[in-house]
């Protein structure tokens, strides 16, 4: 009797949060994925189903390509990016240096700042006028300590424009990359290191055949958390570009959802990019809930 | 006792949360009430929604709703505004409380196709051609603007201001140190570009996308001529004729000419070149003026103005209207407030303070500056055509396709590329064939 009346007490305490997910989470991509066949356009919802026209459209329009070719470029060179720094400060803070928390805090602090801040003050730094006489930013701080080549059109140049979003990016998820396999080293037992140590084993040797094979599931961790970031990145990109940059140089999917949803009002073409994003984001999140589920049931 | 009491108190939290959930977030204004406070004329709440926070803008929806306030006393308004760019954001606001079935009394929208292939063929727009006849407006309005407005043989909103695109401005003292005349024709303007350049000044400042596209629509006008341009838009002048391509060229030739780093400016800090004197010239819309004016230089003194190169005798307008939604709160005092907006005497006190000039012809001139007295004469003599970029021409989907296409554009410079584009762009509207 006490199992059922717990159990019953348990299924009323979240019944209002499983109710509030399925509609406001499941529904909703549901309803987008209705849209995405559908050939609505202008305000009023049109559910004549299309097929897959809208899609097709999609991979034919240039636009388009520049943006899965960008968020490819994104994904790989801001996860790696993020990855070595946030391991290298990790591995620098496991030393244990003194104002070990002040540093710590400090690589930490980019994080608890909005995209859109670090956007409008990145905006500013990647200033990409080039003539000298109208320097601003990085570059004019490049031009006076004599830097002069590394004066670049940053977001603006018309094939690498995404690269340069990378830099704020990096700059504010490094830190939290940081804290992750700080944790993990942590949790690494010092008797394991003593064990190498008293083996003969060198610092290098350590790290490379204990605690880089022990950090795999924080690295793992950190490949979803900034992957799925990475991936539906919208408020940086709007806050440095506006439009995507010159020629959509730094376009992503999620800024032309917005302009083609919600300026030219074709939602259906809208929703197909939106499921799209969706898939790429769950190819990258299924599989890890699979292992983690698998994990935990086998313990 | 308490044990059994849990699962009844978690059930009754969970049936409060729902029900207060349910409750609409505000309580709707009930717009009909309390009649008699007010003997004559309409009462309760009006809300208008624009997107004018700016400086200049924001002071003229002022002093608009300062005449309304003084002729129907007894409504209490609520100037709702939604900052953001040229009024994207505030357009994606307006579209979500239309569709939700909650529409403001009355919504600031570009005049021409944003307002018509937006809201007026949902069905969520009252036609309004019932107070142009009753207010004699039809003889105040020029008829080329009436026909933006119109759509089945009705008019759907009412202009409050017009706006000028194709204007070119430019800084006198560059101008007069290197003894150049303001470019009449594109090869004047090609002429005078190299003539700048050669002397190490920017001769055109341009700014981000949707000044390019500004500016692509200008030279459109200039190179087809105003019959030619009013024509791509209904399917009469073929994307594909060389006249278009002689345009692109252009279009491409003037690329040479402007600031590289264009596509990180706003329109305004491109304006501020030619401030700056580091750019000669500066293809804007009249809104532009506010902006000379507000750094401290003077109409026909610091900065001189012309038609943009080759579009002498055309008009490219734009206009901020107001319309009637179906089913708005409080439909007489929108009407009132629709009459005001249509008033000269309305007009006459937004428009001097917002930098435009009125819809209609019979406005007081001696309130305006010099630059918008030259505004009015062209205004009223001028072919009027719609602007492409700020709603009047196109559907909002197809204004999308052309600032696709002219944004790819400047990244390859593929003019072949371009004019296919354009025309799918303009197949995919459904009205090329």
């Amino acid at each position: 009797m006490r199992i059922r009346k717990e159990r019953l007490l348990a299924i009323t305490l979240i019944s209002p949060s499983v109710l509030a997910i399925a509609i406001f989470v499941y529904g909703f991509i549901l309803w987008t994925a209705r849209a995405s066949v559908s050939a609505w356009k202008g305000l009023l919802p049109d559910y004549t189903f299309v097929g897959f026209s809208n899609f097709i459209d999609l991979f034919r329009s240039p636009r388009f390509q520049i943006d899965l070719r960008n968020t490819g470029i994104f994904t790989v060179l801001f996860l790696a990016a993020c990855l070595s720094i946030g391991l290298l400060l990790a591995v620098l803070l496991d030393q244990r240096p003194r104002g070990e928390g002040l540093f710590r805090n400090i690589y930490l602090f980019p994080m608890a700042i909005s995209f859109i801040v670090t956007g409008v003050v990145w905006r500013w730094l990647l200033n990409p006028a080039t003539s000298i006489e109208r320097l601003s930013g990085l570059n004019l701080l490049f031009h006076q300590v004599g830097l002069d080549f590394l004066i670049s059109k940053w977001y603006t140049h018309p094939t690498l424009g995404i690269v340069a979003i990378v830099i704020p990016a990096t700059w504010q998820m490094s830190g939290f990359t940081m804290a992750l396999y700080l944790a993990g080293l942590r949790s690494i037992p010092d008797e394991l290191r003593e064990a190498a140590r008293v083996d003969g084993a060198s610092e290098w040797q350590i790290y490379h055949h204990i605690i880089l094979p022990m950090l795999k599931p924080v690295t793992l961790s950190a490949v979803i958390i900034l992957g799925h970031i990475s991936l539906k990145i919208f408020d940086l990109v709007i806050a440095i570009t506006q439009e995507g940059g010159k020629g959509y140089s730094a376009d992503v999917p999620a800024l032309n959802m917005w302009y083609t949803a919600f300026r030219a009002l074709r939602f259906g073409q809208g929703a197909a990019i939106a499921i799209i994003i969706l898939l790429t984001v769950a190819v990258l999140v299924v599989p890890y809930l699979i292992y983690t589920f698998r994990t935990e049931a086998e313990q | 006792m308490s044990r059994k009491l849990y699962p009844l108190l978690a059930s009754l939290l969970v049936v409060a949360t729902l029900l207060v959930a349910c409750q609409p977030a505000t309580p709707t204004a009930a717009p009909t009430e309390a009649p008699t406070a007010a003997p004559a004329g309409p009462s309760g709440k009006l809300e208008i929604f624009s997107w004018w926070t700016a400086g200049g803008e924001a002071e003229g929806l002022e002093a608009l709703l300062k005449v309304f306030q003084e002729q129907y006393p007894n409504v209490e308004v609520i100037n709702a505004t939604v900052a953001g760019g040229a009024g994207v954001d505030a357009r994606a606001v307006l579209a979500t409380r239309m569709q939700g079935g909650d529409p403001p009394g009355s919504f600031q929208v570009h005049a021409g196709h944003e307002l018509i292939d937006t809201y007026v063929v949902a069905g969520q727009m009252e036609p309004v051609t019932f107070l142009y006849k009753e207010g004699g407006w039809l003889d105040v309005y020029p008829q080329d603007l009436i026909d933006i407005l119109s759509y089945n043989g009705e008019i759907w909103s009412v202009p409050v201001n017009i706006h000028r695109a194709n204007v070119l401005w430019y800084n006198k003292a560059i101008f007069e140190d290197n003894n150049l005349e303001p470019p009449a024709t594109m090869d004047d303007f090609f002429q005078v570009a190299e003539t700048l350049k050669a002397a190490g000044i920017t001769p055109l400042a341009l700014g981000e996308t949707w000044t390019e596209v500004h500016l692509f629509e200008t030279v459109l006008l200039g190179t087809l001529g105003p019959e030619g341009y009013a024509g791509l838009w209904t399917g009469e002048t073929d994307w594909n004729s060389p006249e278009v391509t002689e345009a692109l060229n252009n279009f491409d030739r003037m690329l040479n000419y402007v600031n590289e780093d264009y596509a990180a400016l706003s329109w305004d800090q491109a304006t501020q070149l030619v401030i700056d004197g580091t750019a000669a010239m500066n293809v804007m819309g009249d809104w532009a003026e506010g902006y000379f004016k507000a750094q401290g230089w003077t109409p026909g003194v610091e900065f001189g103005w012309a038609p943009s190169p080759g579009s002498a005798g055309a008009f490219d307008a734009l206009s901020d209207s107001f319309g009637l939604p179906k089913g708005a709160p409080n439909r007489d005092a929108v009407i009132a407030w629709l009459k005001v907006c249509g008033s000269r005497e309305g007009q006459d006190a937004f428009n001097p303070i917002k930098g435009s000039i009125p819809a209609r012809t019979d406005a007081d001139r001696s309130l305006y500056d010099d630059y918008l007295q030259s505004a009015m004469d062209d205004f009223a003599r001028d072919t009027i055509v719609p602007s492409l970029m700020h709603g009047a021409a196109a559907a909002p989907s197809w204004q999308q396709a052309v600032i696709d296409a002219v944004s790819l554009f400047i990244a390859n410079r593929d003019v072949d590329a371009f004019q296919e584009a354009l025309a799918s762009a303009c197949v995919d509207a459904g009205v090329c064939k």
